[in-house]
């Protein structure tokens, strides 16, 4: 789901960086954000809620609302739509609330 | 403990406004921004403005942002900019706790600007939490940062300038937006932008809102129904709507809890968007040496936050002993600019916002 053409931006991939999701692996480009290359991987569901175990995606995109928490290499609670994309970066879905280490 | 003369928190338009004319006039700035670039919402922005030649009207968002960061660089002397930084706290005795990349770091400035910005609000219906609905702004974020799509088939939820806006760009990346509702029984945008997603063959439908949304793990369908004059949904009138995602364009509110955190007066503006600190002509709020501009002031654009942030700029730059001799005129120029941006039917309602928050001759 990546924007191939558009009339007034051009879109400058950079490298390909490799990543995995729940163990599976997963391809996303250097500049993307976690959840930016899980959308375009057609990854919408990032978690889910406490108590009723309801489905979230992501919302505002820009850090501020914290629907979009995942535990990032063994760290929970991270907001993935702002965190940029690593090489070999595990991506879990989160259970439970998480602690602090 | 760092210090500096002046921090600017927010590296929108309202923050590299402030912190440019601050650093021209020969302050020493701290500019700080959690993201990893300056520009804030104008690195989205891919439609051109109005306004006049001097809040860059023509010209695109995305460009405005390079152009402030260009003329941000003429000052680097006194500037020091700080990317993919947070503040985290701003207290009493004002102190700002930062983080940066996992660093944690305190800064006593001796002014500081707050440009925080603004946050997207939500909507209340059955099943709003399903994945596949967005934020106006986010899909704005994902399509025209990442170059991503946020799926195939769009419902635009509001009529306002971002609803219009980003219902333009959905369909210029190649998404086919069915149609944009709003509550209201009148277009809220522009006239310019309604005209220019009608002409794409996008119905809106004002009177109308959401009742239901439908999906298993993310959104596969969207009931709505018309409103009545006393805005009562009218049973019978419902519409189905197969879409994979649904935008929800609001409104936004501004980002203020620092300034909450630092004790400023904070006063409920539904015209400008919830809670805003008083403040007074120079933008400067109730607790002295902690001034604001833009979005985090008041929502409205762009144009009107780069207006109030070269005052905020000047004003606090002022406070320090610089800009003595053309403090008065420079002033008098930058009111004058944003009472020209506020004519026109929107412009009312901010004026009228404003005009419960801005005390004036010093709170
Ligand atoms: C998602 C979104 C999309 C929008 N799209 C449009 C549009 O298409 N057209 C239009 O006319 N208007 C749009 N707007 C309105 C927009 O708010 C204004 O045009 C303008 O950007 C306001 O400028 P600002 O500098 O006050 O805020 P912003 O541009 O939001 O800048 C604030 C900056 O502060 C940073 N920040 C916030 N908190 C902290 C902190 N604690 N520490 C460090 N940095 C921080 C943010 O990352 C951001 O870069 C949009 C707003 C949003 C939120
Ligand atoms: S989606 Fe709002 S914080 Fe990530």
């Amino acid at each position: 789901m990546r924007i191939e053409e558009h009339p007034i931006l051009s879109f400058k991939r950079g490298k390909k960086i490799k990543f995995y999701f729940d163990g599976k692996e997963y391809e996303g480009f250097e500049g993307d954000t976690i959840a930016s290359a899980l959308h375009a991987a057609g990854v919408k569901v990032l978690g889910h809620s406490h108590n009723h175990k309801r489905p979230r995606g992501f919302y505002c995109a820009i850090g501020n609302c914290s629907s979009c928490l995942m535990t990032v290499d063994g760290e929970p609670n991270v907001r993935v739509c702002i965190e940029k994309l690593r090489e070999g970066m595990m991506v879990e879905t989160q259970k439970g609330k998480g602690v602090l280490k | 403990m760092k210090t500096v003369e002046i921090a600017v928190i927010g590296g929108g338009p309202a923050g590299l406004s402030a912190a440019i004319n601050a650093a021209s006039l020969g302050a020493k700035v701290a500019i700080i921004e959690r993201d990893d670039q300056l520009g804030g919402q104008l690195r989205k922005q891919t439609h051109m403005f109005f306004g006049s030649k001097e809040q860059y009207a023509s010209t695109r968002g995305v460009d405005i942002a390079v152009m402030l960061q260009e003329e941000l660089k003429k000052y680097q002397d006194n500037v020091d900019v700080y990317t993919d930084t947070t503040v985290l706290g701003l207290y009493e005795d004002g102190v700002l706790t930062i983080e940066q990349s996992g660093k944690y770091m305190k800064l006593k400035p001796e002014r500081i600007i707050v440009a925080t910005g603004a946050s997207e609000k939500f909507l209340a219906f059955p099943n709003n939490d399903l994945p596949g609905i967005y934020g106006a702004g986010a899909v704005q974020t994902l399509m025209n940062i990442y170059g991503v799509k946020p799926g195939n088939n769009v419902l635009m939820v509001g009529a306002g300038n971002i609803g219009l806006i980003v219902s333009y760009q959905l369909m210029q990346a190649g998404v086919n937006v069915k149609a944009i509702i709003d509550a209201a029984p009148r277009i809220g945008g522009y006239l310019v932008h309604a005209s220019k997603v009608r002409r794409m063959g996008i119905p809106i439908l004002t009177s109308h809102t959401v009742k239901y949304a439908y999906g298993k793990d993310s959104l596969e369908k969207v009931t709505i129904w018309q409103l009545d004059e006393q805005w009562k949904p009218i049973p019978g009138t419902e519409k189905d709507f197969e879409v994979d995602v649904m935008c929800i364009s609001v409104g936004l509110s501004p980002l203020a809890e620092l300034l909450w955190q630092a004790g400023c007066k904070m006063v409920y503006v539904p015209e400008l968007g919830g809670h805003v600190p008083l403040r007074d002509e120079n933008m400067e709020t109730s607790v002295k040496g902690i001034y604001i501009a833009g979005d985090v002031a008041g929502v409205e654009e762009a144009s009107s936050a780069i207006v109030e942030g070269r005052l905020a700029g000047l004003c606090a730059a002022k406070s320090l002993g610089y800009a003595n001799e053309d403090f008065e005129k420079m002033k008098q120029e930058y009111l004058q600019q944003l009472h020209s941006l506020r004519s026109g039917p929107v412009g009312e309602k901010i004026i009228k916002g404003l005009s419960k928050v801005t005390v004036q001759g010093g709170i």
